[in-house]
Formats: structure tokens, sequence, C-alpha cells
């Protein structure tokens, strides 16, 4: 009889290792063997665009592409050049990026945590992608932004407004060019006080997500500030579709003004059928009822129709600016797709083109010396006016404009106006800030893959 | 009470369009025995017959204005619907305005159709494979029809407002002596609950007192008694097909204006209206209403925030609370008969 010295916990320790072992995704060991990870070799490098191309998102997700493109058309000298004919920084020449010619391949994240990291994923693992970018959702990019910190990637994020993104969720490889909650309250709120007075009673009714609660927080706070009490915040189910029953309420329950922290579908529908019950026209507390949207984007505009008329928000770029980027970068747009571009084109676009200045800028792709270019880079010409790259959260400081909702619309694109241009200080914050994580919140280490 | 009456109004529209969805399904399930997942994607269909006319009135002459200038630039292309030139301003603009409800004479052909060459073309090689294989194969047609419909018209909300005489809202709570502004609810809203009594009335009475009606009732009881009589059962069950896809769409037309048509509006209705047939019971047409009404107060009811704080994340499950409550104590569903689906 023989004895083997096999006991079943020691047989479950060894089962559970190996088995964690082979189940590590490939990204985080085959690249210890190359200085960094997809350190390009040949005489092209790869880009990913992570953009929803299917579901709600979809038409957003399509406009991000369209401008991602077109700004690789402009780094390997195709068209007119667009914005790099007015950024303030020369080192990109048309030529591509460090000699090497830049391609891209698309994913599609269906604006799904889990699908947009699959999708990143595989950009990285079998395209072997140097730089993600897009994202039409806070939800996507987070999810997205920690995969690329995992896999020695940089994240170049697309449309997300969570105050998370560069905030608790912050990560040394991910940058965010758009703007986030917290600026759309610090700009809102004097608008706000100088169109409907301090003396206010809010009703929030907020998408019950990341964004939602993030983007809720910051307006209270803002409208607060300015002496607005808050009478109500109403969670609802994203994609409800009909908000009725979250609607009705809000007329008897003494408040004049109503919030929605709502996007996209939501958005419309939930707009929509506040204008249908009517609290446009009433009165209450001796004031005429006001509907504020925060967060716009012109293809939210169209979807709602005449309702968004007279109606305030906030955005981070829109087309009809009129500096010198703006044009060219609207130029290019409409000539190559006969409409102009959304915000969430725009902050595509330039992510894109800073990657490719922070390389050119840095001489090497490796992702930390990327970082490091880009931490603190101060630029202009990409129709934000002077901005910032912040060190401490990879967060984009800029101007932040208030919008209306246009009274007389002249034409199918003419949904929005600018009422104000909010200046960068005004919406600048500590990287500390409670909203964002607080003294806690840490990029972490820059991370190459290597 | 005023909380009441608001939560009951609010939930009578959303419980029409239930109803009249659930309705269509069973009449399908009934007469034809097929679970019909394509039947949310019918619904949607019908929404965009709005859309599509009011794309077609919209259809413009361009004209160019050299004293305005677009986003590029170039002279303004200045948009004149036919519709202004040929019948004047006033009545043009009206016709436009009028677009979501004369969308219905548009959508009764057009849906008749879809729902005729469905049945004929796919469904009806369905009919003797079990309810697995109908169930996939309704699904992915409404995939595919969701994303015919997306490829043409995108994936955004499309606006389709509802004619200006029925835009704002009717102070409800005055008129049962309440202050005002306490219980209000849209003019709109109104006319779907009443045009959707219209509809389940009308398909009642054609069902009951037309002798069309009366064959269809005899072979939804007993269908191979009724073929034996020398009917073609068959070509009634089809057109009953066609109908309810009708009813699907006249559904879909008028809801529009309520929910902005997008390609997937359909998928949200139709989880909601098979849970409604159940607990109405396989097979009951008044059991489908009833439910469809019962379940859209429910859900408007724990939207409540009184009712949200006492019981966080309410308003997500209750239908699926109620469905489970009502099969536990009723397996065959509120007014379910006994013998559909349970061989």
């Amino acid at each position: 009889m023989t004895k083997n010295n096999f006991s079943r916990r020691g047989v479950l320790k060894t089962g559970a290792f190996a088995g964690a072992g082979l189940a590590m995704p490939t990204i985080f060991t085959a690249s210890s063997a190359s200085a960094f990870t997809n350190a390009p070799s040949g005489s092209s490098v790869k880009f990913g665009f992570n953009v929803p191309q299917t579901g709600p998102y979809s038409e957003e997700g399509l406009d991000e592409l369209r401008a991602q493109q077109l700004a690789v058309e402009h780094l390997n000298g195709e068209g007119d050049g667009g914005m790099l004919n007015t950024f303030s920084s020369k080192v990109l020449d048309g030529t591509g990026i460090l000699g090497k010619k830049v391609e891209f391949v698309t994913g599609d994240t269906q604006t799904k945590s889990d699908v947009a990291r699959a999708s990143a994923q595989s950009m990285i693992q079998k395209d072997g992608v140097i730089m993600i970018n897009g994202g039409s959702s806070s939800g996507v990019a987070v999810a997205v932004q920690g995969l690329c910190q995992e896999a020695g990637i940089i994240f170049m994020a697309g449309l997300t407004h969570s105050n998370d993104t560069t905030g608790k969720d912050r990560k040394a490889n991910g940058f965010r060019h758009f703007f986030n909650a917290y600026m759309s309250g610090a700009a809102l709120a004097p608008v706000l006080l100088n169109a409907y007075g301090p003396d206010r009673n809010a009703y929030h009714l907020t998408a019950d997500y990341t964004w939602g609660w993030t983007q809720q927080e910051s307006i209270q706070a803002s409208t607060e500030a300015i002496g607005w009490k808050t009478t109500n915040n109403v969670l609802t189910p994203v994609g409800a579709g009909d908000f009725s029953s979250y609607i009705a309420p809000v007329l008897n329950s003494g408040a004049d003004v109503l919030v929605l922290n709502h996007y996209g579908a939501d958005m419309v529908n939930s707009l929509t059928q506040a204008v249908q019950f009517g609290l446009r026209d009433k009165m209450v507390n001796g004031k005429q009822f006001e509907i504020v949207v925060p967060l716009y984007s012109e293809l939210m505009a169209a979807g709602a129709g005449a309702n968004i008329q007279g109606v305030y928000g906030s955005m981070n770029w829109n087309w009809q600016l009129q500096d010198a980027g703006t044009q060219a970068f609207v130029k290019s747009f409409g000539e190559k797709y006969g409409f102009p571009p959304s915000n969430a084109a725009q902050t595509c676009y330039v992510q894109t083109l800073l990657y490719a200045d922070a390389v050119t800028r840095a001489g090497a792709f490796n992702p930390c010396a990327v970082v490091e270019a880009l931490e603190g880079f101060e630029f202009d010409g990409m129709g934000n006016g002077p901005t910032l790259y912040r060190a401490d959260d990879h967060q984009c400081f800029k101007d932040v404009l208030v919008m209306k909702g246009k009274e007389n619309p002249a034409n199918q694109y003419d949904t929005l106006e600018v009422v104000e241009v909010t200046p960068a200080a005004q919406v600048t914050y500590a990287p500390d800030h409670p909203m964002f994580g607080g003294a806690e919140a840490s990029l972490g280490e820059c991370n190459d893959g290597a | 009470m005023d909380a009441i009456i608001l939560q009951i109004l609010n939930g009578l529209d959303k419980g029409s369009a239930y109803a009249l969805i659930a309705l269509g399904l069973t009449l399908i399930f009934g007469t034809l025995g097929v679970v019909n997942f394509a039947h949310g994607a019918l619904f949607m269909i019908g929404a965009f017959c709005a859309v599509a006319l009011q794309r077609l009135f919209g259809l413009s002459k361009t004209t160019i204005d050299e004293s305005q200038v677009d986003f590029l630039g170039n002279p303004l292309k200045v948009q004149t619907p036919y519709l202004e030139s040929w019948f004047g301003h006033d009545f043009g603009q009206a016709l436009i305005d009028w677009s979501v409800p004369l969308a219905i004479l548009l959508a009764i052909p057009v849906m008749l159709a879809v729902g005729y060459v469905m049945e004929r073309g796919l469904i009806k090689h369905f009919y003797k494979r079990p309810h697995a294989d109908q169930i996939l194969v309704t699904f992915g047609l409404a995939i595919v029809l969701q994303e015919i419909v997306k490829y043409y018209f995108g994936a955004n909300p499309i606006p389709t407002p509802s004619p200006a005489a029925f835009r704002g809202s009717l102070d409800f709570g005055v008129l049962v002596g309440f202050d005002a502004n306490v219980i209000i609810y849209p003019y709109w809203r109104l006319v779907y609950f009443l045009f959707s009594g219209v509809i389940i009335a009308a398909v009642f009475a054609f069902l009951q007192f037309t002798t069309f009606g009366m064959v269809v009732r005899a072979g939804m009881a007993d269908r191979e008694t009724v073929g034996l009589l020398g009917i073609d059962i068959d070509r009634r069950f089809t057109l009953m097909f066609g109908i309810a896809a009708a009813v699907a769409g006249l559904a879909g037309v008028m809801y529009t204006p309520i929910l902005s048509p997008t390609y997937s509006m359909g998928m949200d209705f139709l989880v909601l209206s098979f849970v409604v047939v159940v607990v109405g019971g396989m097979g009951s047409l008044p059991g489908a209403v009833m439910s469809g009404f019962l379940l859209g107060i429910l859900q408007s009811f724990a939207s409540m925030n009184e009712v949200k704080s006492l019981l966080p994340g309410i308003d997500q499950i209750i239908i699926y609370l109620v469905a489970i409550i009502i099969l536990l104590t009723r397996p065959r569903g509120l007014m379910g008969r006994k013998g559909v689906m349970e061989e």
C-alpha cells in the first residue's frame, strides 16, 4: 500500500493557484518580453476607437467615429489638416507619428461596460493598439479606463461627464478632455441665478447610475450655493421610457424648477413628457415653472425638437463658436460629412490629436513617456480656448459653455445657442475636492505593461 | 387621495398600451397558437408609420437664399414643404401638424400587409413546431425588423409631437374639487386612453357581432370541427394575424407623442406585454385587457416616492412580483381558460 502526501486542502490550493494563473488574461503576461505593451515595430502604429456603434447611443458613437477617422486623416497628411493648422503645439506635421503611419481599428461598446471591456481587450490583444479612445457613457469610460491601466495602454476618454472618471476612479493611464458634472454646475449656477432669481425650489429627476448621481450632487451643491432649495431628488431607472409617474407629482411638491439629470433618449423622453404635462405653462409660488437640463448634446437637442426651446443646459463645445480652431474643424468635418460635428465628435478628435502630439513631444510611444508629456500640458487652438491637462487628475480645464434651446431655429442644426462662455477659472476645483474622491483619490502609478 | 387619483390616471395610458399589445398577442395565440415575440416590433413599426408620414409630409422643395449662409458659409438652402406649395401655408402646416393622427390611415393598410406577409411568409411554417422554436424565430424576426428600422431612421429618438390642439394638460383636480395644479393630465394621454378604448371595443364587437368573428371564435374553441364544416379557418386566422398586427401598429402610432420613437421601443414593451398576457390568462381577450390596465396602474403606484422610500426599487419589479403572486394563487392567470398551454 502506498502513501501519498496529497491532502484534500493542498490539492485544492494548488488547483486554485494553477487555475488563476491559466485564467489570467495574456495581456497581463505576454507583454513582459517587450519594452511596453504593443510597442510599434513596423512602419505603422495602430489606434483603437472604441465607440457605441449599435445601441441607444450609437448616433453619438458614429459621430465620434467620423471625427476619429478625420483626425487620423489629418495626422497622415490627408485632407485640409483641420485643427492641426490652429493647434498651439506645432510638432505634428502630417507625416504620421514619429514617422509611422497611423492606422486604426474600431470596436463596438454597445454602451455596455462588459461589452466595452471585451472590445477594448480584443483591440489590445488581437489588434495590438497602442491607445484607446472613445466611449459615450461614464460607466463604460470607468470600466475601459481600468482595463487600459492594467494592460499598460493609454486611454483617451471620449464623452464621459461623471465626476468619478477623473475623481475617485482616476487612473494614471487615463485622460479626459471632456468637462464634468461639477463644471456643469459651476457654469450653470450663475446663469440660473440671473435668469430665475435666488428664491427657487428645485426637484431633481436623476438617472440611477454613476453619471446621474454625480451630476445631481454637483447641480444640487451649486444651486444651493446661490440660494435655491432642493425639494426632492427621485432616482429613475435608465431607459424608463415613460417618466409620467415621476413627473406627475412635481407640480404638487412645491417645486418651481425641474432639473432633469438624464441623458440621451431618457432626456428626450423626460423633457418631452414634462412639457406635455404643461409644467412650463404653470405658475408655482408666484413664479413661472422652469426646466433645466444640465448636460446637453446636439443629438439630444434634435431628438427633443421644440420642447427644448428656452431650456438651459451646458456643453463642452459647440460648432457655432467663432474661434479659429472650431472653424477649422467644422469646415473639415462639414465638407466631409455634410453636417456640423457634435461635441462628442470634437472631444474625440481633439483627444486623438493630443495623444499624437504628446507622443511626438515625448519622442516615444512608451505610455509612461506619454503620460509625462500630457501632464500639465497647456495648449490652445482646439476650440475650447486656453486649456490645461492637469497633472493631479488628468482632467482638462477649459471654458464651459452655457447653452439655451433656441427659440426660433433657422434650420435643423440651429437647435441651441451659446448664452455664456464660462471661464475655466470659474469651473476649476481642487484635485482633492470631496466630489472627486477627496484626499484618498489617487492616479496610482503609470503602467507601461513591461 | 390626490396622489392616488394622479397615479391611477398615469397608469391608464401606459395600461392602454399594454392592453392593446397584449390584446394582439392573445388574438394571435388564441387563433394560431403562436407565441409571437415579434409583436413588440409590430408596435414599433406602427410608431414608425407616424415618423414616415411626418417625413413624407415634410418633403420639401429646396431654394437658395443668397442673403443667408449655412454653417459652412455657403448660401443657405431653404426648405419649403411641398404641402405648403400645393395647398397654401395654413392648410399645409395643418396637415403636417396632424401627421400623427393621420398616420392611422397609413398604418392600417401597412400593418395589415406586414401581418399578412409575416404570417404567410414565415410564421405559418412554424405552426406545428414547439413553442420554443416559435419564440426563437419570432424573436429573431423582431431583431431583424428593428435593425432594418435603425438602418433607415437611425438610433436616436425622433420627435413626433401631437397636434397643437392637444398640447398642454387638463387640470383634472379642479374638475373634482381639488386645488389647481394638484392633478394634471396631458390632453394627448387622455386622447390615447379614449382611442385605446375605441380600438378594444371595436375588436370585441368585431369578434362578437359579425359572422366572421363568430367563425373565428368557433375556430379558437375547436379548430378541427370548424374545418370539418368546410370553412377555410386558416384564411380567417391569417386575417386575424393581420388585424392583431394592425392593433399593435395603431397602438404604436398614437403612442409616438408620448414616447419619441426609437428602433428599440418594441422590445421594451414586449416583455411587459407577455407578462400582461400571462397574468390575464393565456388566450383570454378580456383577461389581457384587464391585466394591461391593472399592471399599468400598479406600475404607476410603485413609482410614487412614498412607495419607493418604503420599498426601494419596487418600481422596477412590481409587475413581475404581481405576476408571481397571481400565478401562484391562480396558475391560469386572472381569466385563463382550462386547457390552454397545459398540454
